[in-house]
């Protein structure tokens, strides 16, 4: 790929937007610890039975899950505000909102669909058999 | 799965996979084969004569050299606009096509199109105009001005836009082999299973191939644009003093990033279902044929607003020139694209409320739909107070503007009324909502296209269109427009469903009579289109004009028509919105001398190379030639690397060069301007 160099006067560049970004040691060992102690934590709950409830359990190490790739994106990606004039910022933020609608509108429509419209589906198995007419004979 | 090959030796199963003599329509004994040999000799006749005046006037270097391997993105822009006329004129004979079908076919008559043929040309209709006309007219203008607009030398990815073009030609030419090897496929033009899954024969694999190498294209484009506009304006062209259709190129481009791999990977999906056997979209062993629907609409309701912004740029261009003022509230507009664009992604479900998500989601997506009718009301708004109190020329290119302002308001009207969802009962697959977005999508697009072509067409070739031809092309097709749509409306209020080839009620006959005679108009129009072509280029001496023939208002003006290679000897510097309008106010004049060394990217064959390999590859797939598939597949992966090992991808246009190129053509720019 034969990006034209800014360097040139054949291609004029915003200088704002140069200013590069270089992860220091300490950077980049805060993420380690951080990612490590986040990855720790979900492991001993699960393995000390820290959390009866279940679906409690799975929404804690979701939550902690979702603070790791932050984690992840400030340490190691370098995303900042300023990073190319926040222009990777907004990219990112552009991008997780479409994700979040795309996959979370998809799940509430499919399974909307999938409830009313498939005869094959176990919701509406159940409600066929629990509710067989032969076996309802309508009161007189 | 797999279909059986045929019974023959194995070795001819090896070398031509499926295909057999079989294949070849044209050699069937029937009506469909006898239409099908007719178009093939004519194809053959043109281009046989076309190869041959090329080999006459010794142009093969020229074209290869100065054309198929430059990396100009004025050259690409206005080979795109050559692909997409070619491909309306396809596209538009399918429509023909159906519209003479359709006023015939009824009671006893069985019109001359057996249903299996009449399901092809719809399908192929509707790809063709969204993908090879649509997007390929629109690629072809954000090309050809976006880099003038920001005063730079070319796009970011020089190289990666003659790939993406030749990517988008490969599939084109895949679409037009179908007409003449195998068929095409009958699902329509978004290809729902079950009957995009259950087709035999290679129909719907060149429409899932086809389809893959444009979006490859089309996908590279838009990043290739983002990084372009973000990156390489001029000095001091800050965001808001952006023109508004850099403005809308960046959020096409955007939606292009962010959609198109939801296209290319429901699509794969749809490839592995009919390849390896795997049941994404069949009801059995736990798919759903919903999801393909719900995921193809998640790229194909954005894909209508990646066809419509940049034309609303366009008109955002063409009526402050025209009205002789700046547009009115810049920041409304900017801010109402940006609102189009998030709320694209909000409003895919109103494609199929009928297919029972339940009331909760589809008054959801109901009100999402009627709350992106707002930023798209804002708009007309801006255009309409730009006209009003100004000094409106009535040149054609604002003649389409306000044949677009009419007709697409009343498409978004109707567009309004289907989004009420219990209407849409109703109305859902009626030929209402054919005529519905055929009004947005021709009132708008077309209409677009039309009225960029007439305003840039003196910057890329430095004389203007004639006008006559030009104003007859805009009433035949607005006057055609409504001839062929209104009965269509009427017809889907009566009940009358889309892609129907044979109808019982004569009583409407009528109406589709009155609906073919539109499409002759229309017909009329392209013809008039292609003599206004032809005319221009046979008095271009008296028709030509300098830098700014129209009083331009953005940076393309300022330099001259037609732009040299290096469109820009100096990088113009930017202190105003409406930069080149500025700049003649204070009095600027061209610098007459002092001129560098211009570096600047250089020709190369890869991309045709790769984009016929991957030509080769999608047919080797789409017939079951398997060693064509992985010997074509291979060789674009090894050409791209070396191709990356060429380190002498630039050259340099030395100053005296660009001396005698500026005092040779500018000389007519600076007449321009001050004419």
């Amino acid at each position: 790929m034969s990006q034209l160099s800014s360097s040139g006067h054949a291609m004029p560049d915003n200088h704002d937007a140069m200013h590069e970004h270089q992860g220091s040691l300490r950077g980049y060992l805060t993420g380690f610890v951080l990612a490590a102690i986040l990855t720790v934590i979900p492991f001993w709950l699960v393995m000390g039975h820290v959390i009866a409830n279940k679906p409690l359990l799975i929404l804690v190490i979701l939550a902690l899950a979702i603070v790791q790739i932050f984690v992840h994106i400030v340490y190691f990606l370098h995303l900042d505000t300023r990073s190319e004039a926040g222009w990777n910022m907004m990219a990112f933020i552009f991008t997780a909102v479409l994700v979040i609608i795309v996959l979370g509108a998809s799940i509430w429509v499919m399974y909307n669909e999938n409830v009313n419209m498939m005869p094959m589906s176990p919701q509406y198995q159940q409600h066929s058999i629990g509710h067989q007419p032969a076996s309802n004979p309508p009161t007189r | 799965m797999l279909e059986a090959m045929p019974h023959r030796a194995a070795i001819w199963n090896f070398l031509f996979g499926r295909l057999t003599l079989d294949s070849l329509p044209f050699l069937a004994n029937n009506a469909e084969g006898r239409i099908l040999l007719v178009t093939l000799a004519v194809v053959v006749i043109i281009g046989v004569a076309i190869l041959a005046a090329i080999t006459k006037a010794r142009k093969w270097g020229y074209l290869w050299h100065e054309w198929f391997t430059s990396v100009d993105h004025k050259k690409l822009g206005i080979m795109y606009m050559i692909l997409g006329t070619v491909m309306l004129l396809r596209g538009f004979s399918d429509a023909i096509m159906m519209r003479a079908q359709q006023a015939y076919a009824f009671g006893p008559h069985m019109g001359y199109l057996p249903p299996q043929h009449y399901d092809q040309i719809f399908s192929a209709h509707g790809a063709i105009m969204i993908f090879f006309v649509g997007m390929t007219y629109i690629v072809g203008l954000m090309n050809y001005i976006m880099p003038l607009q920001i005063g730079s030398r070319d796009v970011a990815f020089p190289y990666l836009n003659n790939l993406s073009f030749w990517f988008t030609f490969g599939g084109a030419i895949l679409f037009m082999v179908s007409l003449f090897l195998g068929d095409f496929s009958m699902a329509g033009w978004l290809g729902y299973p079950p009957v995009s899954e259950l087709q035999q024969g290679p129909g719907v694999d060149y429409y899932i191939w086809g389809l893959q190498l444009s979006g490859v294209g089309t996908l590279l484009t838009g990043i290739n644009f983002v990084v372009t506009i973000l990156k390489m304006r001029a000095p001091g062209m800050t965001l808001m003093k952006m023109p508004v259709f850099t403005w809308t190129t960046l959020a096409t481009s955007g939606l292009i990033i962010a959609t198109f791999p939801v296209l290319t990977a429901t699509l794969f999906l749809l490839g592995l279902d009919r390849y390896v056997g795997t049941h994404f979209f069949t009801d059995g062993f736990g798919g759903n044929l919903m999801m393909y629907i719900n995921l193809i609409w998640i790229w194909g309701h954005p894909e209508v607003y990646i066809l419509i912004l940049p034309l609303f740029g366009v008109f955002s261009e063409i009526v402050p020139t025209f009205s002789g003022k700046p547009l009115f509230a810049y920041s409304s507009m900017v801010y109402a694209t940006i609102a189009i664009m998030i709320l694209s992604y909000l409003v895919w479900l109103h494609h199929f409320f009928t297919m029972g998500s339940g009331a909760d989601v589809n008054s959801f997506f109901s009100l999402t739909t009627m709350m992106i009718a707002i930023p798209t009301g804002v708009k007309i708004f801006n255009w309409l107070f730009t006209m009003y109190r100004g000094r409106v020329r009535y040149t054609v290119p604002m003649l389409w503007a306000m044949g677009f302002l009419f007709t697409f308001t009343i498409g978004g009207m109707t567009g309004v009324m289907l989004s009420v969802t219990p209407a849409d009962f109703l109305l859902h697959n009626s030929l209402f909502l054919i005529a519905h977005f055929h009004n947005v999508i021709i009132g708008g697009v077309v209409f677009g296209v039309f009225a960029a072509v007439n305003f840039w067409f003196p910057k890329a070739f430095g004389f203007k269109l004639d006008e006559f031809w030009g104003k007859a092309t805009f009433w035949f097709w607005l006057v055609g427009f409504w001839v062929a749509f209104g009965p269509l409306y009427v017809l889907g209020l009566m009940g009358v469903t889309r892609r129907l080839s044979h109808f019982d009620d004569p009583s409407l006959q009528p109406y589709f009579i009155v609906a073919a005679f539109g499409a002759f108009l229309i017909a009329l129009g392209i013809l008039s289109f292609i003599i206004q072509i032809y005319v221009s280029i046979r008095q271009r001496k008296e028709y030509a004009v300098g830098g700014d023939p129209w009083d331009g208002r953005t940076l393309e003006w300022s330099t001259s028509s037609p732009p040299p290679e290096y469109n820009y000897a100096f990088i113009p510097v930017v202190h105003h919105r409406d930069a080149w309008a500025a700049m003649k106010k204070f009095g600027f004049t061209r610098p007459r001398g002092g001129y560098n060394d211009i570096h600047m990217p250089k020709n190369t064959p890869t991309g045709v190379v790769i984009g016929a390999l991957a030509f080769a590859c999608a047919f080797g797939l789409v017939w079951y030639i398997w060693w064509l598939a992985a010997l074509s597949l291979l060789g674009v992966i090894v050409v791209s690397i070396v191709h990356s090992f060429d380190y002498h991808q630039h050259h340099h246009i030395h100053a005296d060069e660009v001396r005698r190129s500026e005092s040779g053509s500018n000389q007519a720019a600076a007449q321009g301007a001050s004419a």
